[in-house]
């Protein structure tokens, strides 16, 4: 891969780029990243963790004082980081497995289904069709422990997210919000629009694993 | 082994050294917005530092201790038990902790520390991610047991040099720690920040504005993160970004013009424009910040800010050692 664009994020964690796009190609990068940098075990490194088209690395400052070189931790690190990320290779496919989602599409689980199909122009069974007959890829995780954000949503679906987010969206609840697509793993609020429910737990953190969907997973919902 | 929330207080929470290691889940660190001063309310007990403590705010929980405990209290001042040093107390005292009159965050550490239950690897609750919940009244937290060498050789000593306390249960250590070095509460002294990826693209008064310009604290400000009023930041032009990890620090600038900057429970990812980030060391002093404080910024570079960081550890370190010395 070529030499990345690395942004410090503050003083103590800094941002590995590999784009500006939500592209699966992109993210597959940022993942193959991800995955290089936390198998590097390099020191004083805390965290790893890919977004869509970057990898945020927090690291401890005092674990890269070169005192041989007038350089600061981060100018250490970044030339490290270089080198690695140089050195990786677009993540070749590690298929393990699709997980299927069971999901209650339509009527109080799905208050904005309706919505959705007017939206598209397409009949509900059109519109559950098309959600279960994609295969998606988890991008990355976030918003809330165990948030995934997945990508392969048939165009015909996309669709802004709601003008006022609800306040309690249900746990289990699948969504749809722009071009993205996923399953909020407890009650929060949230602005995307409902149109299933899942009672798979996607998050547990007294279980192991305790997120069902990580970077990577592939992911397909099925009617009940 | 426990000690038991009467009353909780505004917010009461344990927190330790944070949850590391999970943000590819989206699962952010937590831990405590005072870190220094949790870090020295533990050292104090003769702790490690990465051991969880009961995190305050504003104002204080009324506590039944039901055991013997060592225990120290740092942070803002906070009436209760003397601060910055070592307090034995009894099994069976009442302790009523007070409403803080500047700042917003006090620790209390007990040696051997707390028992409660950890998950992923942490104690600390985090309260936005759902990790957890702050303590209620009725509550039984469950202490560590500590050394009992050190926990009888501290009573005993603590006992021989008990302050003129009035209080039987509470016995004070004659010597304290100078809180000055530790605890900033001035809410005159800038809070330093580095450049952000898109500071840039804030317009040339908005920049000048950032760190010219008083801020004041809003009152929807939470452990994730502090709102900032009346800032009216405005962008050259309106930024379409792709979501990013986002750190305690990080300073975003949401459409209203009014950044956040996220603290102890900072998501691990947003899409808003980041303007700037607290660097480090000025982040337990950001979290001393209480809605309706002012707030100033002035520019660090990053070299600085890791220099300033560094030297902070080597001292903390060198305080660690003495505290050891003097505890055994």
């Amino acid at each position: 891969m070529n030499p990345p664009h690395i942004e410090a994020l503050g003083d103590s964690a800094l941002l590995i780029h590999c784009g500006d796009a939500i592209d699966t190609a992109v993210n597959a990068q940022a993942l193959a990243i991800a995955h290089a940098v936390k198998s590097a075990r390099l020191p004083g490194v805390v965290d790893v963790a890919p977004a869509y088209a970057s990898v945020c690395v927090r690291y401890d400052p005092g674990a890269w004082i070169n005192t041989h070189a007038a350089q600061s931790p981060f100018a250490n690190l970044t030339a490290r980081l270089g080198t690695l990320v140089e050195n990786v290779a677009a993540q070749a496919d590690v298929d393990a497995g699709v997980i299927e989602v069971p999901v209650t599409y339509g009527g109080e689980s799905g208050p904005d289904l309706d919505d959705v199909a007017a939206h598209a122009g397409l009949s509900r069974d059109a519109v559950i069709d098309l959600h279960c007959s994609a295969e998606y890829r988890v991008a990355m995780l976030g918003f809330t422990p165990g948030f995934a954000y997945l990508l392969g949503l048939d165009a015909a679906l996309h669709m802004p997210r709601r003008a006022t987010p609800r306040a309690r969206v249900p746990a289990g609840s699948v969504a749809i919000g722009g071009a993205q697509t996923g399953v909020y793993p407890r009650e929060t609020p949230g602005g995307w629009h409902l149109i299933g429910r899942t009672a798979m737990n996607l998050f547990d953190p007294a279980r192991d694993p305790p997120a069902l969907l990580t970077p990577g997973q592939r992911v397909k919902f099925v009617s009940q | 082994m426990t000690i038991s929330i009467l009353a909780p207080g505004w917010q009461t929470s344990v927190q330790d050294g944070g949850r590391h290691g999970h943000a590819a889940l989206g699962v952010g660190a937590s831990g405590a917005m005072d870190e220094v001063s949790r870090r020295l309310a533990n050292l104090l007990v003769g702790n490690t530092g990465d051991a969880a403590a009961i995190e305050i705010t504003l104002r204080g929980p009324r506590l039944r201790f039901d055991v013997d405990c060592v225990v120290a209290l740092t942070g803002a001042a906070l009436d209760g038990l003397p601060m910055w040093r070592p307090v034995a107390v009894r099994a069976g005292a009442q302790i009523a902790f007070g409403t803080m009159a500047r700042g917003a965050y006090a620790y209390l550490a007990i040696a051997g520390g707390i028992d409660s239950a950890a998950l992923l690897g942490s104690r600390s609750v985090d309260i936005a991610g759902g990790l957890g919940s702050p303590l209620g009244a009725g509550d039984a937290l469950p202490v560590a047991e500590s050394p009992p060498n050190l926990h009888r050789m501290l009573l005993r000593r603590l006992d021989a040099r008990a302050s003129a306390s009035s209080d039987p249960d509470v016995c004070a250590a004659t010597w304290s720690l100078n809180p000055r070095h530790w605890l900033d509460l001035s809410l005159d002294n800038p809070i330093g920040i580095i450049e952000g990826a898109h500071f840039a693209q804030l317009t040339d008064a908005a920049q000048r504005r950032l760190v010219d310009a008083t801020f004041r604290i809003g009152g929807d400000s939470s452990r994730m993160g502090l709102r900032l009023r009346e800032a009216r930041l405005d962008l050259r032009e309106p930024l379409e970004l792709v979501s990013a990890g986002v750190v305690p620090g990080t300073m975003q600038l949401p459409p209203s013009g009014d950044p956040i900057v996220l603290m102890a429970e900072a998501p691990t990812c947003g899409g808003y424009p980041r303007i700037g980030h607290v660097i480090a060391v000025d982040q337990p002093r950001m979290a001393q910040r209480r809605p309706g404080d002012n707030v100033r910024f002035a520019r660090v570079s990053l070299d600085e800010a890791q220099t300033r960081y560094l030297e902070r550890e080597r001292a903390l370190t060198a305080l660690a050692r003495t505290l050891r010395e003097r505890l055994q």
